[in-house]
């Protein structure tokens, strides 16, 4: 089991980045989800 | 402006449930191969199962780079918003992807090389790529009007991609600290561990094609909101 420690790490690093993404682009999306909404409100 | 009337309406979901679906199974077989089917490497032992996920992430990351440079391409080109769009999803994709790389190359080096970094040409032009595509990511920031932010994006996005070569050949042009090429000429990796980086870069670009899409209806909202912000203030005139 040597350097088992540095695999995870690896791993973990790697799905770790990818949520990060997806979280950082998900509350982009939300914010603009909340714009449109608010515009189209408005242009009523 | 050309974005707007090609967007699709917001509600619309980016990706089907089922291609969600389908990368997943593809990323769980490919984590299975990487971590248990493979036959573990002589000399280095279980730390070499890093290999799959960094190889792999480094050749979608290149694949989405050079779709940023088809992207500005196509822009001057075209002129056409949709091109940009492709080309600042694959370039924030790509970005993700080779931080990937740079997190997990260290993590292998440490054990096996006894340094977590060294410049040497393989590792310093990877990151001069990562550097240029962020750098990229931050030029758009500065800009405010669409098609000038697109048109100088897509410049310096061409600029940027001429970099992949670099990297990619930067084993064979240089001596590096760097392991030689696994594919190609001196190549010469066990066909059962072949199998399964093929594997995990099928479950790279799975997940690229997805994060690209997403990224893509990102900017296709941002173009509703400037659509319907312009309607506003002309109405209001």
């Amino acid at each position: 089991m040597k350097n088992f420690n540095f695999l995870v790490s690896a791993y973990v690093a790697i799905w770790a980045i990818f949520c990060v993404y997806l979280i950082s682009v998900a509350r982009r999306m939300s914010s603009l989800q909340d714009d449109i909404r608010r515009l189209k409100e408005n242009g009523k | 402006m050309a974005g707007a009337s090609e967007s699709r309406t917001s509600s619309e979901p980016a990706v089907s449930p089922l291609s969600i679906v389908v990368v997943f199974l593809l990323v769980a077989a490919a984590s299975y191969g990487a971590l248990i089917a493979a036959p573990e490497e002589a000399t280095m032992g279980m730390i070499q199962r890093i290999f799959y996920f960094h190889v792999s992430s480094a050749w979608t990351g290149f694949v989405a780079f050079t779709m940023v440079f088809i992207g500005s391409i196509a822009y001057l080109r075209t002129r056409a918003l949709k091109w940009d769009w492709l080309s600042v999803a694959s370039a924030e994709v790509g970005v993700a992807f080779f931080t990937v790389v740079l997190v997990t190359g260290p993590i292998w080096a440490k054990p096996v090389w006894g340094i977590w970094w060294t410049w040497d040409a393989r590792l310093t032009s990877s990151f001069l790529l990562w550097v240029l595509f962020v750098s990229y990511l931050i030029l758009r920031t500065l800009v405010d009007e669409p098609e000038r932010r697109a048109m100088v994006s897509a410049v310096f996005g061409i600029f940027a991609a001429l970099d992949i070569p670099l990297v990619y050949f930067s084993i064979w042009w240089f001596r590096t600290q760097h392991p030689q090429p696994v594919m190609g000429d001196g190549g010469s990796l066990d066909p059962r561990m072949w199998r399964v980086l093929m594997l995990c870069w099928a479950a790279m670009l799975g997940v690229m094609t997805l994060l690209i899409r997403v990224r893509y209806r990102l900017e296709e909202m941002r173009a509703e909101v400037d659509a319907l912000r312009m309607e506003q203030s002309r109405s209001a005139r």
